[in-house]
């Protein structure tokens, strides 16, 4: 997200820090007319502008600065990327569709983030995203409509569910390697649409209807009303999403820079070296393998509140395919590539309505092309380097 | 139960193993060859059954009306086009990644089966329902107290045990085959002796892919009807068949295929819940050998080399 726009040259006595904020800026006004664009020409247009930007900056060095800037100054561009997603949000204010698009997309993210750990960091490979992501979506209509577990806590269950019923896949997918897992959790995938759509008690193929969100008697479903001016209720759950995604975004950031982000890398390099080295690969798989699906879950279940009712065909394996394009197209273990990617799969299709019914095409289209000619991703990850003494770098 | 009834059970029961086991037979190919998982099989397996279908559709309007001919044609002309597109999948989609990591094989042909199943689904004329699929076959039956043994069932099922046993000859009998075996056991071997690689690599695939396209057509005639979304879950099975036979192994593949159907068939019949859990339950049983024999029933000896 942070490369997209500014591709007029930057003067080169600029220093980092103020490029980066300028970026971001940038990105931010993109954003905001990017969600607000009506026409196709428009939206059109925009794209076009990101992918000359993108471009531009790769060509000027803008990207190489701004990567210095994120690395020097990464509490101040952390702060600005936070706030010009909460000003975002606060301009589009009474925009439902917009809106619903943000939130959606932040979601994802969360989703991504966790499948990221999985395939980018571990290694391992998970073709049920969308199943996990569904199970949270469940359990969230289940307690709103059964129970009166607080909606904030059955966030929480919607990930511990996920994390559960994963547990019940950890023996077939730690034991087995490569192929053998992928078959794993791809029956599993299947099996769990399957299952929903057959089963009467969670709605069979119509669905089941979800529960707002709720805290402490705050109810999501009303628009709360600022300076007399009532916004549309998706705001809440835009600014819940964005806390999601910004907590998801920085614990991932953290569990990549420790000490256990370095056992996922080299379980991922090379098992049996890491072995060797005392590294317990099964603790690191299941540890991946929990993490992701927790995340998946949480995003799942506020999910089904945003949207209110839930069916088994938005769980498909296509969906968890789109999922994986999210991670592969961002670039596997390159977490603001998965932001990037998120924006892709999820805003452009939704924009550009002409493309909504050949997104699975378009995205596994650009899938193959990425594999074939740049298979590290729009935003390859960086190469780990410590130095002694001091911090992680990137 | 009724000995009628479970006479027909089994029927069906060894026509969906046959179906299985063509399709796990390919899977198992390539992993054999290349060390790769082909997953866009399935929806190359649909892809074999729409070009039948559309094959059908020109040879009537062409005025010929003998069902065995228009038989003949679409068989020919559906394995011959997949065939062809397995290979140009192992050309340009298998081949430049081989030195990449596994995982983006198996991506890379996850996506063009999505990009296949879409395809046909957006472009193909009201691609997105189900079509009808001519009854090609003579349909006479034999009655047997409650039991009828249908001539199309009886045909279809050894006309594919015919071609899994083809298959067999031709990868243990022939000199292709022996050139598909050394290829598969030590490819730098195998290149130092002669053996066009590439060129084995890519036969491979097309007789792995006309084999699913034949699949595709029996089930097609079988069930009557075809549809774009058909080849994700024969593929799944195909692929997790192989996997419980264990990969590389052709035995293995028709053992998983057979099992597997044997799991539908009493996960439909002989449980106590509806049969609407039947995939449910065989898919449940996978992952459940899965965790149990981690590389497969007819395990593939392998060992690491550090």
């Amino acid at each position: 997200m942070k490369d997209d726009v500014m591709k007029t040259p930057i003067p080169v006595s600029l220093p980092p820090l103020a490029t980066g904020l300028i970026a971001v800026a940038a990105c931010a006004i993109f954003g905001w007319l990017f969600l607000l664009a009506e026409s196709e020409v428009a939206v059109l247009g925009l794209v076009l502008l990101a992918v000359l930007a993108g471009w531009g900056a790769q060509k000027t060095g803008l990207s190489a600065t701004l990567g210095t800037a994120m690395h020097q100054h990464s509490g101040a561009m952390n702060g600005a990327i936070v706030a010009s997603l909460l000003a975002v949000i606060a301009l589009l204010g009474t925009e439902h569709f917009p809106l619903l698009m943000l939130s959606t997309m932040l979601l994802y993210l969360v989703a991504a983030l966790g499948l990221n750990v999985q395939f980018g960091l571990t290694g391992m490979v998970n073709f049920a995203g969308a199943a996990f992501f569904g199970i949270g979506a469940y359990t969230s209509a289940v307690l709103t409509t059964h129970t009166a577990v607080p909606p904030l806590l059955i966030l929480l269950a919607g990930g511990l569910i996920a994390a559960l019923i994963g547990a019940l896949l950890i023996v077939p997918v730690v034991r087995t390697a490569g192929h053998y897992s992928a078959v794993v959790t791809i029956a599993f995938g299947v099996l769990f649409k399957t299952f929903l759509e057959v089963n009467e008690v969670l709605g069979g193929p119509q669905g089941l209807m979800v529960g707002s969100m709720n805290v402490f008697g705050w109810d999501f479903n009303n628009g709360p009303v600022l300076m007399g001016h009532e916004m549309s209720f998706y705001v809440n759950y835009a600014l819940l999403s964005s806390g999601l995604a910004i907590l998801a975004f920085a614990l991932t950031r953290r569990l990549e820079r420790s000490w256990l982000g370095l056992a996922l890398d080299s379980v991922r390099l090379d098992e049996t070296a890491s072995a060797c080295f005392g590294i317990n690969v099964v603790r690191a798989k299941v540890l991946a393998f929990t993490y992701g699906n927790i995340l998946a879950g949480i995003a799942g279940a506020l999910y089904g509140m945003m949207i209110s009712f839930i069916a088994p065909n938005s769980f498909t394996f296509s969906d968890s395919l789109l999922m994986v394009s999210i991670v592969l197209l961002g670039g596997l273990g390159s977490l603001w590539g998965s932001a990037l990617a998120a924006v892709i799969v999820v805003l452009v299709p939704e924009k550009l309505q002409i493309l909504q019914e050949y997104r699975f095409l378009l995205f596994s289209v650009l899938v193959i092309a990425m594999l074939l000619f740049r298979p590290q991703g729009l935003l390859p990850r960086g190469v780990r380097s410590y130095f002694p003494g001091g911090r992680a770098q990137r | 139960m009724d000995i009628g009834l479970l006479g027909q059970y089994l029927a069906n029961g060894v026509m969906l193993g046959t179906m299985y086991a063509l399709v796990a037979v390919g899977f198992t190919l390539f992993f054999g060859v290349l060390d790769v998982i082909k997953f866009s099989h399935g929806d190359v397996l649909m892809i074999g059954a729409f070009t039948g279908f559309t094959t059908y559709l020109g040879i009537v309007a062409i005025g010929i009306e003998n069902p065995w001919v228009a038989l003949v044609a679409v068989l020919v002309v559906s394995i011959a086009t997949t065939a062809a597109l397995g290979a140009l999948i192992a050309r340009y989609l298998v081949l430049p990644l081989k030195s990449a990591p596994p995982l983006n094989i198996l991506l890379i042909t996850l996506m063009l089966g999505t990009a296949l199943r879409e395809g046909v689904r957006l472009f193909y004329p009201d691609g997105s329902n189900p079509k009808a699929f001519p009854a090609l076959l003579p349909t006479a039956s034999l009655e047997l107290g409650s039991f009828s043994l249908r001539a199309d069932s009886v045909i279809l099922v050894s006309a594919g045990i015919a071609v899994i046993i083809g298959l067999n000859l031709l990868i243990n009998r022939t000199r292709l085959g022996l050139a598909i075996r050394a290829v598969a056991q030590d490819e730098e071997t195998a290149k130092i002796m002669g053996i066009n690689y590439t060129m084995i690599v890519l036969v491979t695939f097309a007789i792995g892919s006309g084999a699913a396209a034949f699949a595709g057509i029996m089930n097609g005639l079988y069930y009557n009807e075809v549809n774009f979304g058909m080849g994700l879950l024969l593929g799944l099975i195909g692929f997790s068949a192989a996997i419980i036979g264990g990969l590389g192994n052709i035995y293995g593949a028709i053992l998983g295929g057979f099992l597997f159907a044997g799991l539908q068939t009493v996960g439909a019949v002989a449980l106590p819940f509806a049969s609407a859990y039947k995939d449910v339950f065989a898919f449940g049983v996978v992952i459940a050998l899965m965790a149990w024999k981690p590389t497969g029933l007819i395990a593939e000896r392998s060992s690491d080399r550090v």
